[in-house]
């Protein structure tokens, strides 16, 4: 496959960035998409240029470290996926792509491809925890529980905090990732003694970082690679205002 | 106190409020729609002028139409706050963005929407509110919808006006429970039901009038 990559570059945080087009021929169908970005990257060394910065650790989709604008969307154009779940086969021979870093105030690029999403860290250090230690796993029969409300709260916790919700949002609105932190707990009974104080201090922290807010476009829902449901959004809206009325 | 302050300040706050006026403002489209119907009754506007006098003369009526004033002026007040924020929170746009594969064309386009529809309130008040309610005019209100109706410029825009009350209406009726919290895998069917009938019902009921007179008239 030949393509014609259009890529932000960007030196550092106080750089202003623009794109740079390469060209890419020999790419496999097979490869993944960060995969093709390495051979750019080698290419790139070789000729003794800056490689693109891009973060990554996993590569197989549970690390939430990857993340890119990939021609116009969130992860790439494949729904429930990371970026670095996406194959070259899901392009055809001879496109242009587009590939840019998450747009989003509170997501300042650090470097080409690289954001700083520490904001979302601070989120999770505001309430996202339960203070008390809870233990090792209790027997399954221990802590009564039914399975639909447990599966809901693993749905939930399947978010990654890769920011893609942000990216994709046309507020860069954090809500889903918000929302997904404060279900996980807010649904299972190690997370009730804090319910209240936890929504308060996580929903002050995400406005405090400059996030937009939700306009229920449902964009966040369609781009997650954990295909987490806009559901959480509202349970968030209802753990806030009660926690308010309170 | 504070907390009342703290919460009408925050990102869902504000959401809140919003969706709490934007019901508030559905319910006053259909008391309005429904009184309008009796310009259809072939009694040469008279049931309608009984109708309007009472509604420009009651004292209850003019204490709720603060309410109404109120409930318009907070939901617009707090959204054109939250789109600027929401604008702020994105000072560098994508080179390519392709928005259209993951939401509706309706929800991206609130503010805008929103936005006709108030240029609309404020010629729609200016024509009847105004001059009947403030300078005072020879024509009976009856007179002066038939006449304005009679103006296809005039027509055309209330139509116009509200198919993009419907498209508003569209994402807002079932966005405002959302916001509200009211997700429920046995109610949510049934709220967006409602909504799709109501951002179609009560525009085209509203549009049915200026078209209507502009036929028979």
């Amino acid at each position: 496959m030949k393509l014609t990559l259009k890529v932000w570059r960007q030196k550092d945080a106080k750089s202003k960035g623009d794109f740079k087009t390469y060209e890419l021929s020999d790419v496999s169908p097979d490869m993944s998409f960060l995969e093709m970005i390495d051979i750019l990257n080698e290419k790139l060394i070789d000729s003794k240029e800056d490689p693109i910065a891009f973060d990554h650790d996993c590569r197989e989709g549970i690390c939430g470290s990857c993340g890119l604008y990939v021609n116009g969307r969130a992860h790439g154009l494949k729904r429930g996926i990371t970026v670095c779940q996406l194959h070259m086969r899901s392009f055809n021979d001879g496109e242009t792509v587009w590939i840019e870093p998450w747009r989003a105030k509170p997501f300042p690029v650090l470097k080409d491809l690289i954001v700083d999403r520490s904001p979302l860290d601070r989120i999770m250090q505001a309430g996202g925890f339960i203070s008390a230690r809870t233990g090792s796993a209790p027997d399954a029969h221990a802590v009564l529980i039914d399975h639909d409300t447990a599966e809901l709260a693993m749905d939930a916790a399947a978010c990654i905090g890769c920011g893609a919700c942000v990216a994709a949002c046309k507020n860069a609105s954090a809500m889903l990732f918000v929302s997904a932190k404060v279900s996980q707990f807010a649904l299972l009974p190690q997370g009730h003694p804090e319910r209240e104080s936890r929504v308060l201090a996580m929903v002050a922290q995400m406005d405090k970082e400059g996030f937009g807010s939700c306009t229920n476009t449902g964009a966040c829902e369609a781009e997650c690679p954990k295909s987490i449901s806009i559901t959480n959004i509202a349970r968030l809206n209802r753990e806030y205002l009660k926690a308010v009325i309170k | 106190m504070r907390w009342i302050i703290d919460f009408l300040n925050s990102s869902i706050g504000k959401k809140i409020i919003v969706s709490f006026t934007g019901i508030f403002l559905c319910s006053f489209l259909l008391v309005h729609l429904s009184g309008n119907f009796l310009l259809f009754r072939s009694d040469q506007g008279e049931a309608f002028e009984v109708y309007s006098k009472f509604m420009s003369t009651n004292g209850i009526i003019g204490f709720l139409e603060i309410g109404l004033a109120l409930g318009f002026a907070i939901h617009i007040f707090n959204t054109l706050r939250l789109t600027l924020e929401n604008k702020r929170a994105r000072p560098v746009p994508y080179a390519v963005n392709k928005a259209s594969e993951n939401s509706s064309l309706t929800s991206r386009t609130m503010f805008y929407s929103g936005l006709l529809v108030l240029s609309f309130l404020i010629i729609h008040l200016k024509s009847y509110f105004w001059e009947h309610r403030i300078v005072g005019s020879d024509l009976t209100m009856y007179q002066s919808v038939v006449e304005s109706f009679k103006d296809p410029v005039y027509g055309g825009f209330y139509v116009f006006a509200m198919v993009l009350l419907g498209l508003h209406l569209n994402h807002g009726f079932e966005s405002a429970f959302q916001t509200l919290g009211l997700n429920h895998k046995k109610y949510t069917p049934i709220i967006k039901f409602l909504g799709l009938l109501f951002s179609i019902i009560v525009p085209a009921g509203f549009a049915s009038m200026p078209i209507y007179f502009f036929i028979y008239q």
